[in-house]
């Protein structure tokens, strides 16, 4: 009996307190959900969740300048990572506004030579395992400069999310009530994207440029089938995300898995459990009905 | 009821374009204080261009929108239900509620009063016991309503409709062409693009015949003749890519 009530604390609790790496990969994991839930929730409902993805790809160039000046160094490859973002971001925004092609067309463009061009970069300058580590990133070598950084990012964006929440709820459902009552649609929509990209960098620190969109849309997208207000499906969001970090870490231990692969595909089991089992639009949920109600 | 200072809305010389091509093309006129007018015209005629402009959702590319000394918000503006996402998860009383939009401040600036007035505006529209409800889930003409309430809690002297009884049935009709008259009867101006000339005829006294220029403008049953009617389809024809530069621009 004994033996059954120890298993969560050896299985679950004890990774975490014999380990410090495990417990900053824990941190880590929980600042970039918080963070990323509600800007997932957002991309999501304005239906950008493809934009999301195509600037996380977007800032590999700066981030693979950063290292190929400064090698594994936190600050230039961050930096790096964000300008690449914020020019790819605000690039595809000009070609958006001023030509007849629309925001996915423009953001798939400039990822795509973006993307190339970092490839490029890093793999004519460094190794394979340099070029693994910018596109998979590695949330167990997380140390604490990076763990700050993480939690940085997580803070202003929660902030910046609490002040800027109401004008993007109606930015992204009435856009023209917005702008009758004088109000600059675009500079939410920037706001947005810069929160974005901020994420984005936070997340490839300890996922790699290629999964640190995956904690930002799939509890997103798990949210949207759970939640029925915004604020609500931030909050399933992030929390999706924390259990997410936590669960796909625990089976990286334990089965000796990648950690960045584990916590993304723990994240897309819930939202596999969440497209079945949703309240909200659910496949079970939209199911034929045996029985209905009289009005 | 209103108050007195109510101003006319003027248009001068109004031009509104889409790639260069006019949508609303040198429009002059005015919209009398507490006005009631139709804005009428054929498909592609500019209807909804003007009132967007009015409303500050587009932007103008020639001449001048006087809007009285009011500012944009003070204007209440009922859009396409088409312009909207229905599938977005907001409640009923949530969307009713940013009718209060400039008056919310703060993380928690909805206060118990702005809540009461929302819920007798639904009640004003007969969608009393709906406030908790997904937008997503009423019918067109509910949602209609849920539209117009947001409009009565903004309490405009100014309301511009478009399309306000497009896909509605005739018991939602009769009763949104009620709040209509309540609102004429308190002195607003209310401009609304209609497509029922005899609901025109019916229930507004003033007309904008338009098809992209002005062809008429005034008593209703002046501007609604066969004449101008015929006009108004031969003038709005489709886009020429060829079309030479406007010289009235220059001129």
């Amino acid at each position: 009996m004994s033996e059954v009530l120890a298993w969560p604390a050896t299985f679950v609790v004890a990774p975490f307190i014999e380990f410090g790496f495990m417990r900053r990969a824990l941190i880590g994991c929980m600042a970039l959900a918080l963070g990323g839930g509600p800007v997932g929730v957002f991309l999501l409902l304005r239906r950008m969740s493809l934009i999301g993805d195509a600037l996380s790809h977007a800032v590999l160039p700066g981030a693979a300048i950063g290292f190929l000046i400064a090698g594994l160094s936190l600050p230039a490859m961050s930096a790096g990572g964000l300008v690449a973002g914020l020019l790819t971001a605000a690039l595809a925004g000009i070609v958006t506004r001023h030509s007849v092609l629309r925001e996915d067309a423009s953001f798939a463009a400039f990822y795509l030579i973006s993307l190339a061009l970092g490839v490029l970069l890093v793999s004519t300058r460094g190794s394979n395992v340099d070029l693994m580590h910018v596109l998979f990133g590695s949330v167990l070598a997380v140390d604490d400069a990076a763990l700050l950084l993480v939690a940085a990012i997580a803070t202003v964006t929660l902030l910046a999310v609490a002040a800027i929440y109401r004008p993007l709820v109606v930015e992204s459902f009435d856009p023209d009530f917005l702008a009758a009552m004088g109000e600059r649609g675009a500079v939410y929509h920037l706001a947005l994207v810069g929160l974005v990209v901020l994420n984005l960098v936070a997340g490839f620190l300890a996922l790699g440029t290629l999964m640190a969109v995956g904690l930002m849309m799939l509890p997103a997208a798990a949210a949207r089938l759970w939640g029925r207000q915004v604020w609500s499906m931030a909050a399933i969001a992030s929390a999706i995300g924390c259990v997410s970090g936590a669960a796909g870490l625990l089976v990286s231990y334990h089965a000796d898995l990648p950690s960045g692969p584990s916590i993304i595909l723990t994240a897309g089991a819930f939202y596999v459990i969440s497209l079945v089992f949703g309240p909200n639009g659910g496949v079970l949920s939209r199911r034929p009905a045996l029985r209905h109600r009289v009005a | 009821m209103i108050a007195a200072d109510v101003r006319a809305v003027r248009v001068r010389d109004l031009t509104v374009t889409y790639d260069r091509h006019p949508a609303v093309h040198h429009l002059s006129g005015e919209f009398r204080p507490g006005s009631l007018t139709a804005v009428v015209g054929p498909n592609g005629a500019g209807k909804t261009t003007l009132l967007r402009a009015i409303a500050g959702t587009l932007p103008v590319s020639g001449g001048e929108i006087d809007l009285g000394g009011l500012k944009r918000r003070e204007i209440g503006y009922l859009p396409q239900q088409a312009a909207l996402d229905r599938g977005f998860p907001i409640s009923v009383l949530d969307t009713v509620l940013l009718g209060h939009w400039g008056k919310v401040r703060g993380f928690f600036g909805v206060t118990r009063a702005m809540r009461a007035k929302a819920g007798e505006a639904l009640a004003a529209v007969g969608m009393a016991g709906y406030e908790e409800r997904q937008i997503g889930s009423l019918s067109a003409g509910q949602f209609q309503r849920v539209l117009f309430a947001r409009v009565l809690l903004q309490d405009c002297r100014v309301v511009l409709l478009d399309e306000p009884f497009n896909a509605i049935d005739a018991k939602t009709t009769a009763d949104l062409l009620d709040l209509v008259r309540r609102w004429h009867a308190e002195q607003r101006t209310v401009i609304a693009v209609l497509h029922d000339l005899e609901q025109v005829r019916q229930h507004f006294p003033e007309t904008l015949l338009m098809a992209r220029e002005l062809v008429g403008w005034g008593a209703t049953d002046g501007v609604l003749t066969a004449a101008n009617q015929l006009k108004a389809r031969s003038m709005a024809a489709g886009w020429d890519d060829h079309a030479p530069f406007c010289e009235r621009d220059a001129a």
